[in-house]
């Protein structure tokens, strides 16, 4: 399968007052054509930082890529100036954010703000462009989208503005879609229109998507692989199947007994993961999980693990997986009552 | 948009009915008459107090007043030997008005420029200067300013003309000094909004698209960061006008400011009450001017009709 | 994997891992005001602002009545000495006034006014805006009606019609300046009011079994002074402003009384020949408006709770 991005070893750091935070510690990851990749993890994981450090969009100062690099296209992201990001920013990678309340400028039509992109990356003409955002709006499901070019962000609804999100997103056909918590910000209802809007757009299009989230429902019912973030490192990675039937890092465990389940009894608890991630400021040498770990062991506090192969396509950065590691199984919650 | 501008427009006329009648019935109260000098005979003090129909009873004066009032008749000055005060006004105005609306134009641009740089580049040298300016644009009386500019600019390096209206340079130096504060609050409003604006979600959905810089900021966040500043504006031009009464008199400039003095060092209350009135309509107008450039600027209220 | 030549079976024994870094309160407990003041004393301008109001106020009480002249006889053999004449720090005026003691006493009269305007404000807007505030409703309503009429009439005009009907002085000027200047005090106060009624931790410390004085030195007042305490530092370089602009047009202080507006508009008639008799006043006042700025602009940050980190 051909590798739309490449993620390799990045670092990413923030300068404040009180030091250097290493939101991003040594993240890897691919994304293939066509395909959908779930970025997972808690609050404050580097999932965030992540997604816009491939689009190049935090001000530098404070933050800053320390090493790595992101190959898109044969080109790395990390290296190119704001000229050549600015041609590839909306046209080749496009971005959706959480909150469609405070991401659409209010005092911008809704068609203006889709025909900007159009007019700069495709060179079209203002009425080329309009004419396609009403394409655009209407794919992505506004009814009436001739009136509602014209129409301000607060004369749409929650789901509206995110639909719309989706149509600015998409109107230059991008090869990669980065949706950063799509969800998050709107109704149980809203959430899953929103989702399977996605799910057929990327048929239509064609586009891989990177969709970072902490909803593993929403993961379930989109993602071709998942990445487990935490710490700013990636913990475990590996196609949907893998990471849900067969997780074989504690913190996935954990993820995975604190979501909700269909197949679940109903006098069973969720179980949350005690405790808290651990402060980037000073981040621990050992493995960053290793104080809410149940299994830790003497090694964790010490050292990092090193990444390891379970398949070929599923990666994990654990002890246990070590061969003088005590023979652990998975607590039933995580992996599911069959 | 429509009921918006009608209520504004009924609190508009209430205001200054009430700013009408009040000054009516202070300058009733006013203790000073300049007709009480020992030098007028009693019977042409009679003459005299029904030729300006003050010898009527108050209601029927006040009911008089409020009508011309309404026709732009503002009655005769008592000391300029019964000239129209609307016509000694809209002399005045003249001059007045020039290096008023002069000084808010130098002021709120210089102010947007200042402020917006401060913003984008923010904790630099040119950043910690504006504000510093801004600091002291607030605190330096403008009359001071005047003052300062007349004798340095004026006398000293004999740059312009430091008093006095001729032509046009001399309405340089009265804007520069009534445009100083305005240059302060605006800039450190427009610092204010601009670096709020910039950490909104929305400028990374711009830049996400792609956008240059240059349009990113003109497009997304200029306009954003306006709004809020416009409604500044109404105190502002309040600000200039009362600061006007002042720095006229430093320049000598033949305007509103001197005639007001005059009228109150002659108790001559027709032309009190005029310049009171005119400058309340003016003061009030303004005020309604800039709410309704609110409403038409930012769409959020222009559709829906109200403000928050 | 590379490094497993130096792990041992040891290494993979469970470990125990201390509960004890679990739910620790990071942060030190202060009080209000202590953290208050804590804030402010970081903040250099607010800081040199509260310094130069001291200095100038210790000056401006103290500098008259030690001064071996007095702020009102003339002598005609020093008219329009510079300054630095003799013992005339600041030199004299068209009278041969000592311009030291004049500006100083002008000075202490101008801060008395501006002091004096400040509280009107402040006792007008509570009152008003806490029964509005306090009793919501329909009282609510009428009031806030009449404030909006009010709040469109320009200071400005009220002040110079108040100040035509009466004598000037300390206390007219200062009542005139209350009069107009009120509004916004009172509509900070009824904000406040209205905020703190519902608030959820109010009312949470209620359901607590807080006691009434508990309720209000700890929850309350905090909130509603910190507000009210930067809009009455606000209202003082107003206050001394306007007073300057109505000596300035004849209608504040009359001469031969000293203020800084009398001090200003006597040095502006004469100061293209003698610019030091606007110079010295001019800075005093521009200090003066400076500081009060400076410290209502610490204030705020020192007393917002919001932000409080």
């Amino acid at each position: 399968m051909a590798k739309v991005l490449e993620v390799r070893d990045l670092h990413v750091s923030f300068k404040t007052y009180n030091g250097e935070v290493q939101a991003v510690r040594g993240v890897s990851f691919d994304v293939n054509k066509g395909e959908t990749v779930a970025v997972v993890g808690e609050s404050g994981c580097g999932k965030s930082v992540t997604s816009q450090t491939i689009m190049r969009l935090l001000p530098s100062p404070p933050s800053m890529i320390k090493s790595g690099e992101i190959m898109f296209d044969g080109k790395d992201l990390t290296k190119l100036d704001e000229k050549q990001l600015e041609k590839i920013r909306g046209a080749e990678i496009a971005m959706i954010f959480q909150d469609p309340m405070t991401s659409l400028n209010p005092t911008m039509t809704v068609g203006g703000q889709i025909t900007e992109g159009l007019m700069k990356h495709q060179k079209m003409s203002k009425e080329e462009a309009k004419k396609k955002a009403i394409e655009m709006l209407r794919l992505v499901g506004i009814p009436s989208p001739e009136s509602r070019i014209s129409q301000y962000p607060h004369q749409f609804s929650g789901g509206m503005r995110q639909r719309a999100m989706i149509a600015i997103a998409l109107s230059c056909a991008p090869k990669l879609l980065i949706a950063d918590e799509p969800t998050t910000a709107l109704d149980v209802t809203i959430q899953a229109q929103i989702i399977d809007l996605m799910k057929e757009l990327q048929e239509k299009v064609g586009t891989s998507i990177i969709l970072i989230t902490h909803d593993l429902g929403v993961v379930a019912d989109i993602a071709d692989r998942v990445v487990v973030m935490y710490a700013g490192k990636v913990v475990e990675s590996g196609s949907l199947d893998e990471v849900f039937y067969q997780p074989k890092h504690p913190y996935t465990w954990g993820l995975l007994a604190s979501m909700p389940r269909l197949d679940q009894s109903s006098d069973q608890d969720l179980q949350p993961i005690p405790g808290s991630p651990p402060n980037l400021l000073n981040p621990p040498k050992g493995c960053p999980f290793a104080a809410r770990c149940k299994y830790a062991m003497k090694i964790c506090t010490q050292e990092m693990p090193e990444t390891s192969d379970v398949s070929s396509t599923h990666r994990v950065a654990c002890w246990l997986q070590h061969p003088m590691a005590p023979k652990v199984e998975p607590p039933a919650m995580a992996v599911g009552g069959e | 948009m429509l009921r918006y501008t009608l209520k504004r427009l009924g609190y508009m006329v209430v205001t200054l009915w009430v700013i009408i009648t009040a000054t009516f019935v202070m300058m009733k109260m006013l203790p000073g008459d300049p007709l009480k000098s020992e030098k007028v005979p009693p019977e042409v003090r009679a003459q005299i107090l029904k030729q300006y129909g003050l010898d009527q009873p108050l209601p029927v004066q006040y009911v008089k007043y409020l009508g011309n009032v309404v026709q732009g008749d503002l009655g005769k000055s008592l000391s300029f030997d019964g000239r129209s005060v609307t016509d000694m006004i809209l002399e005045g105005f003249g001059p007045s008005a020039f290096i008023g609306i002069q000084g808010l134009l130098f002021g709120t641009v210089i102010g947007l420029i200042l402020g917006s740089v401060s913003a984008l580049k923010r904790g630099s040298l040119i950043d910690n200067a504006s504000t510093f300016f801004a600091v002291l644009g607030v605190s330096i009386p403008n009359f001071v300013m005047a003052a300062l500019l007349s004798y340095y600019v004026g006398v000293v390096w004999g740059i312009l003309p430091p008093g006095l209206w001729e032509s046009y340079e001399y309405s340089i130096l009265p804007s520069l000094a009534l445009s100083f504060p305005v240059i302060a609050q605006i800039s450190r409003y427009t610092r204010t909004e601009m670096v709020e604006v910039l950490d909104q979600d929305y400028m990374k959905t711009a830049k996400a698209k792609g956008l240059e810089r240059s349009a990113i900021i003109i497009r997304h966040a200029l306009r954003n960061a306006l709004i809020p500043a416009v409604t500044i504006l109404g105190p502002l031009a309040i600000n200039i006008i009362t600061g006007s009464l002042v720095v006229e008199q430093i320049f000598a400039i033949p305007g509103m400011g001197e005639l007001f003095v005059t009228s109150v060092i002659n108790n001559d209350y027709t032309l009190i009450m005029g310049v009171t009135i005119f400058y309340s309509v003016l003061i009030v107008g303004v005020i309604f001017l800039v709410d309704l450039l609110y409403g038409v600027i930012d769409p959020r209220i222009r559709l829906s009709g109200a403000k928050e | 994997m590379s490094a497993s030549k130096n792990l041992t079976p040891e290494l993979f024994q469970p470990a125990m891992i201390a509960d004890s870094a679990k739910n620790q309160l990071a942060r030190e407990r202060v009080g209000f005001w202590k953290d208050a003041w804590r804030r402010y004393c970081s903040n250099k301008g607010a800081l040199i602002g509260l310094i130069i109001i001291i200095a100038i106020g210790l000056l401006a009480f103290i500098a008259p009545a030690v001064s071996s002249y007095d702020y009102q006889t003339q002598n005609v053999k020093i008219q329009n000495k510079e300054s630095f004449y003799g013992d005339h720090i600041f030199g004299t005026d068209k009278f041969g006034r000592d311009l030291w003691t004049r500006t100083w006493y002008g000075a202490k009269i101008s801060l008395l006014i501006a002091f004096l305007a400040a509280f009107l404000d402040l006792v007008i807007g509570v009152t008003f805006g806490g029964i509005s505030g306090y009793f919501g409703g329909r009282v609510d309503m009428i009031l806030q009606r009449i404030i909006e009429i009010l709040y469109s009439i320009p200071n400005l005009i009220v002040v110079i019609l108040l100040m035509l009907i009466f004598e000037p002085g300390i206390v007219p000027i200062a009542v005139a300046m209350a009069v107009a200047g009120w509004v916004p005090m009172a509509r900070v106060v009824r904000a406040q009011m209205l905020k703190l009624k519902s608030q959820e931790f109010v009312l949470a410390a209620r359901t607590l079994g807080a006691s009434h004085g508990r309720i209000l030195t700890k929850h309350m007042i905090p909130n509603v002074m910190g507000p009210i305490i930067i809009a009455v530092t606000f209202a003082i370089p107003t206050a001394i402003f306007f007073e300057a602009f109505l000596s300035f047009i004849g209608l504040g202080i009359r001469p031969p009384e000293a203020s800084l507006g009398v001090l200003l508009s006597e040095g502006a008639d004469v100061f293209q020949l003698f610019p030091y008799q606007l110079f010295w006043p001019a800075v005093v006042i521009s200090l003066i408006m400076l500081s009060f700025n400076l410290i209502g602009d610490g204030l705020r940050d020192a007393l917002d709770p919001r932000m409080r980190k």
